[in-house]
């Protein structure tokens, strides 16, 4: 057996899992898509029908303020913990990964335990203040939700970068008269880019995506997942459900690939 | 400011130890002095703390409770880095990857908000006196291991620093390559008159740089010295065979002789002494007649070198003798020979345990 066959035959298993879970389901809901009363032009519906639209940039706009954020907070969360060693420090890095296992339905329910009619927030506020904050049914629900969701994923991606880093080179930023904002600013943060970019595409994409916190709070928030869900199974608005589902898809693709390549030279620079 | 350089400061290292907070004693209390615009090399097997008394001086460590580092009597011991102006060069170069070698030069003096065209002029002199032209506007990555090397002293006396410190900055080269550098950065350290402190663990560079050369060994300074003194009169047995290859013979000492096992030495004024330790270097080993040497051995081997021959001779000491002989007499194994040593070259050294 040549070695070029020896590969090939290894690569079988994942050419037909590939074919016959991802592809084949794929061209089907291309198909389905196109198949509605609307024809192909069933696919510019997320962008010309007004409600779908309004949908899709709140779904971007959540989509990329949980993003920022989470790179934000997990960024000074991972730099610390990654350079400093204090007792409980494994304690608190087990406690703000413990969210990774957790599906969006629990997630929903904890922001619901914190801030929703019953909620910590609205008692504490009712006390304080005599008014009750409730917010977990609105869209500062969701996004608080997704940060719980994104923020173990992006620290652990941060933290790993860190490591990584020559603490050489700020030291020798240091001997140049840096002070410690420069430092951070001229040598940290551009070497950590690959790592932003990296962790924002997964924080960024799973919070277009993500179903189950939306569905667990969703009582007046259009974010598209829902959307889909409502056009799919109350509607039965098969053709539009799947043209909205390729739309998200290819939209956070694109969304993506942009942020790849503005961030591209700096990522190359940094690398 | 005068010069290229700006102004060497005269450090004064005052009972630096160092104790890293898992127990370990990196460093005894030590004591060093450091003239301004001199190169003073810290020499020492891996290990002994040359990093770790770098650091202190650089301000990236604290010594422990009761140290000091001042600069030109002024003391710097509780100022951060940042502030004590002066250049580092590391062994792994630390270059900033996001910024070309023009901006890296004058990363220093841009943040401490030297306007453009100043920071241009002083970058292209760098550049210049680091014969780094040409490669200004590359990314560190597209540089090769010299031209990092360069870039990186290029940068830290950029900013004219009271004290250059060099941590090893040679030892990620090839050894041709680090030859020449070596030269060059000899050269061009005279040239700047700049205060500097280099750390090696290669005696020959140490020798071929260093104005005066302080050995370490494990924490503690072994001996301060001149390159010469160092060489020719190392105070202990681990000086001596640290730095260049060394001889070390026993033997009774007696009115002025050295006995040993195929003769005897004459010494220039030794106390009498039933166990002493003597220290002879290679190349002072003198290959004569058997019939008129006070000390005879037997040839074992001879290994030409081209420059010299290194013989092995036993039966002289208690331990064979190296010798480095000239290229052109000629010895064969199994040859008798006598050896001559003067009085000068034979250095009594303290007894140790
Ligand atoms: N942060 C630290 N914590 C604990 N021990 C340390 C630390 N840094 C260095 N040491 C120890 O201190 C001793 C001296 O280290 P140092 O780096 O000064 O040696 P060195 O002479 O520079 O060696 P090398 O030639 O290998 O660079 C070593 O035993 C080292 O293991
Ligand atoms: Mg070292």
């Amino acid at each position: 057996m040549s070695h070029r066959n020896f590969i090939w035959i290894c690569l079988l298993p994942l050419v037909v899992v590939t074919a016959a879970f991802f592809l084949l389901p794929m061209a089907q809901l291309l198909a389905v898509g196109a198949g509605g009363s609307r024809g192909v032009s069933a696919y510019l519906a997320i962008i010309t029908e007004p409600r779908y639209r309004a949908t899709l940039i709140n779904t971007v706009v959540l989509a990329a303020a949980t993003t920022v954020a989470t790179l934000v907070i997990a960024t000074i969360a991972g730099l610390f913990l990654q350079r400093h060693r204090f007792p409980g420090r494994a304690v608190l890095i087990a406690m703000l990964t413990f969210p990774l296992a957790f599906p969006g339905v629990v997630v929903g329910f904890l922001i619901i335990l914190l801030a929703g009619r019953q909620g910590l927030i609205g008692a504490i506020t009712a006390a304080v203040t005599g008014e009750k904050v409730v917010f977990a049914y609105s869209i500062f629900g969701l996004f608080l939700g997704y940060l719980y969701f994104s923020i173990p994923r992006v620290i652990l991606t941060v933290m790993a970068a860190v490591q990584k880093l020559d603490i050489g080179l700020e030291e020798a930023a240091r001997s140049l008269g840096a002070s410690p904002w420069a430092v951070q600013r001229d040598v940290v943060l551009p070497a950590l880019g690959p790592a932003f970019v990296a962790s924002g595409a997964i924080a960024f994409a799973t919070a277009m995506g993500a179903f189950g916190t939306a569905f667990t709070l969703a009582t007046n928030i259009d974010v598209l997942p829902m959307l889909i869900y409502t056009e799919f199974t109350l509607a039965a608005n098969f053709a539009i459900s799947a043209a909205l589902s390729i739309g998200l898809g290819v939209i956070a693709w694109a969304i993506l690939a942009l942020a790849r390549s503005m961030s591209g030279g700096a990522v190359a620079a940094a690398g | 400011m005068s010069g290229i350089a700006g102004h060497g400061a005269a450090v004064h290292i005052e009972n630096c130890g160092k104790t890293f907070p898992d127990g370990t004693q990196a460093l005894a209390p030590a004591s060093l002095d450091i003239v301004s615009g001199e190169t003073l090399v810290l020499l020492g097997p891996s290990g002994c703390g040359k990093t770790t008394m770098l650091r202190i001086i650089a301000g990236l460590e604290t010594p422990d409770a009761g140290g000091r580092v001042l600069f030109d009597k002024t003391d710097m011991t509780a100022v951060p880095i940042e502030q004590r102006h002066v250049g580092m060069v590391f062994q792994s170069y630390a270059l900033f990857p996001n910024m070309t070698v023009a901006e890296n030069i004058g990363y220093g003096l841009k943040i401490r908000g030297v306007d453009k065209a100043a920071r241009a002029a002083r970058v292209a002199e760098m550049v210049a006196l680091t014969n780094i032209g040409g490669l200004e506007n590359r990314r560190i990555d597209q540089l090769s291991g010299g031209q990092r090397q360069r870039v990186a002293l290029a940068r830290a006396v950029a900013v004219r620093p009271r004290v250059l410190l060099l941590d090893e900055p040679l030892t990620a080269l090839d050894a041709s390559l680090r030859d020449r550098l070596r030269s060059e950065l000899n050269s061009l350290l005279r040239s700047l008159g700049i205060t500097a402190i280099y750390v090696t663990h290669d005696q020959a560079e140490a020798m071929e740089l260093g104005d005066r050369i302080v050995v370490m060994r494990k924490g503690a300074i072994a001996q301060i010295g001149t390159p010469r003194e160092i060489y020719f009169a190392p105070q202990n047995r681990f000086v001596a065979e640290f730095v260049g290859a060394a001889n070390i013979v026993e033997g009774p000492v007696a009115s002025g002789r050295l006995t040993l096992p195929g003769g005897w030495l004459a010494l220039n004024d030794a106390a009498d002494n039933a166990a002493a330790v003597a220290m002879i270097r290679p190349e002072t080993i003198g290959i004569v007649a058997e019939a008129d040497a006070f000390l005879r051995g037997t040839v074992e081997s001879v290994a030409f070198i081209g420059d010299r021959q290194r013989l092995v001779v036993t039966g002289a000491a208690n331990k064979p003798l190296t010798v480095d002989a000239p290229n052109t007499i000629n010895v064969r194994a199994g040859e008798r020979v006598g050896l001559s040593v003067t009085p000068q070259a034979v250095r009594v050294l303290p007894k140790e345990d």
